[in-house]
């Protein structure tokens, strides 16, 4: 600064500017402090959640056994019996057929939105799914005990209360996040790609199916797998409408029971070891979700690398 | 130039853009087997013309097209399937635009999509057609690579490769070198020399240089129609009209 100004008034505005700025240093750190604070709380619950489940069901796998409960078929919790298989298998078959379910129709849901819809038209379809995903989980059970389970019923017999009941509420459930992942990335291939198809002599469904669909294939990916997610971690609306026998379904009209209803179920009455049992029951599907988790993040980084 | 045959021609063919009239009144006749430069300042509607000519103008909604195109002399807007129509004039864009996917399934594609399905007629087909394009020898040992890792100007000898593919007779390219490098530049170029001989070819370009180097007739376009068509010789030496001189002096565009 090349001011001419009097020596003194300078030293005095030299004077009060330093107090600003360490004012304004000690705002900032305050700032920076709470922020902090704020995204440890993230990491601080994942940490005592974790810690507070592993260490509450993890005993259980050394006093009845590991194998006895993660492959063991009869869940007895009166008669000291924890076996968990049949809902695993519950939760793994309900998961990967709302996803066939969920994926397939969102894909082409998607495709439709992002190729084929006139504005109109996609200007109706997009709010009505984008509001499937705000509708709270116990309605969609609500529903499906009121319409689903009656339909099976009639057509297929066994009550209703079934597996594929299951299935169907979840596919539709996680429907909105396939089609808005999906949509996105089909959105987001080069318009060129298309043009060179086209000028090849390719139809527009060839197009979409031979190049549009695999060049946006990684985002789609991202978006079945986190439909998978909440596929596997839902609780409520299963509950309403799968029976939650525990016992190994044999058909898809069977009755039975999931992970996250096992617990949601029992746990207001359960004590001791079939307390613990359930937080055992916990740990399986913690470890489930990790290991989903880290599927999805290496799809990302893989996506990301890939443009 | 009675005696050669005329691979497509257009009668009073104007198009709009909405209310921008893009091309004006283009009467024009094109020789099978010759290399024609379409040549202008850029915004002057070649590229909207090109585009008449293999349909890729249907994608806009837009678009209004009075007048006719023909190829082989049947209506290219009413006689043809766009399929056929697509399969017989092929184009190479701007941008070199192989699709995401391996060099062998990107050459492979158009067969594929127009019902080819036997590995060994597929093998040779890529090989044929990489051939032409002079890229197999650059890409015979990785034809299972993802295409974009190629160089720019390989890129687009195999979006050219990939056109030969489904056996095009006229093929049409959109400055298909204003992308690349100089050295890049020069193997299109001679390629475009090859090619030639077996196809009717249709350029456009804002590299003068060009123009004169590979065509045998130039069309220059100004404001959507075209000021003077003739052989490139002529018209690079001794232009009729003066909007043309002064284009090709360089004194504007
Ligand atoms: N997709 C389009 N929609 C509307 N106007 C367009 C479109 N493409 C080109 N145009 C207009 O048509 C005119 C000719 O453009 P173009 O054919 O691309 O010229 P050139 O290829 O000679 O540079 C320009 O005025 C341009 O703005
Ligand atoms: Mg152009």
């Amino acid at each position: 600064m090349n001011r001419v100004c009097n020596p003194i008034s300078a030293d005095l505005e030299y004077g009060t500017q330093q107090k600003r700025f360490r004012l304004r240093n000690l705002k900032e750190h305050i700032a920076e402090g709470l922020l902090l604070l704020c995204a440890f709380l993230a990491v601080l619950s994942l940490l005592i959640i974790a810690t507070y489940i592993f260490y509450s069901g993890v005993p259980i796998f050394g006093k009845v056994g590991f194998k006895e409960i993660v492959f063991g078929m009869t869940w007895k919790p009166l008669e000291d019996m924890f076996g968990i298989f049949p809902m695993i298998a519950a939760s793994l078959l309900a998961t990967i057929g709302a996803v066939a379910f969920g994926a397939t129709v969102g894909l082409m849901t998607a495709v439709f939105l992002a190729e084929l819809a006139p504005l109109w038209l996609s200007k109706v379809i997009r709010p009505a799914i984008e509001l499937l995903a705000g509708i709270p989980s116990v309605v969609y059970g609500f529903f499906g005990l009121i319409v689903i389970v009656p339909l099976i019923d009639k057509y297929f017999g066994g009550g209703g209360n079934s597996l594929l009941a299951a299935i169907i509420i979840l596919g539709v459930m996680i429907l909105p996040t396939i089609v808005s992942i999906s949509e996105t990335s089909l959105r987001s291939v080069p318009i060129e790609y298309k043009e060179g198809s086209l000028a090849l002599g390719a139809s527009q469904l060839q197009t979409i199916f031979k190049v549009s669909i695999p060049a946006a294939r990684s985002g789609i990916a991202a978006g079945i797998i986190l439909g998978m997610g909440r596929a596997i971690g839902e609780t409520m609306a299963v509950i309403l409408v799968i029976g939650n026998t525990p016992q190994l379904p044999g058909s898809l009209l069977d009755r039975a029971r999931t992970l996250t209803s096992n617990i949601a179920i029992e746990m207001s009455y359960a004590q001791g070891l079939h307390q613990e049992a359930l937080f055992a029951t916990g740990v399986v599907l913690f470890v489930f979700i990790m290991i989903l988790n880290i599927v999805l993040t290496t799809i990302f980084r893989k996506a990301g690398e890939e443009k | 130039m009675n005696n050669t045959h005329i691979k497509i021609a257009t009668k009073d063919l104007n198009l709009f853009y909405g209310d921008n009239h893009a091309v004006k009144n283009i009467n024009i006749r094109i020789e099978e087997k010759n290399v024609t430069a379409l040549i202008g300042p850029s915004g002057c509607g070649k590229s909207t013309f090109l585009k008449t000519l293999n349909r890729m103008n249907d994608l806009i909604p837009y678009v209004r097209i009075t007048g006719d195109v023909y190829f082989e002399d049947l209506d290219v807007y009413k006689d043809y399937d766009i399929v056929e129509l697509r399969k017989r004039i092929g184009m190479v864009f701007q941008k070199p635009n192989p699709f995401p996917m391996s060099i062998y399934d990107n050459v492979a594609y158009g067969p594929r999509i127009h019902g080819i399905k036997a590995k060994e007629t597929l093998d040779e087909i890529v090989k044929n057609s990489l051939e032409k394009a002079a890229l197999w020898e650059e890409v015979k040992d990785r034809l299972k690579q993802n295409a974009l890792g190629l160089s720019g100007g390989q890129q687009q000898r195999l979006c050219i490769a990939r056109v030969l593919a489904v056996e095009p007779e006229v093929i049409l390219m959109d400055e298909p070198t204003s992308a690349l490098d100089p050295l890049a530049t020069l193997k299109i170029e001679d390629l475009v020399h090859e090619l030639r001989n077996n196809y009717t070819i249709i350029i456009v370009t804002h590299n003068m240089q060009q123009a004169a180097r590979i065509s045998d007739q130039t069309a220059f376009f100004l404001h959507g129609e075209i000021v003077e068509y003739g052989a490139t010789e002529k018209i690079f030496r001794v232009p009729e009209d003066k909007r043309t001189e002064d284009y090709i002096t360089g004194r504007f565009g």
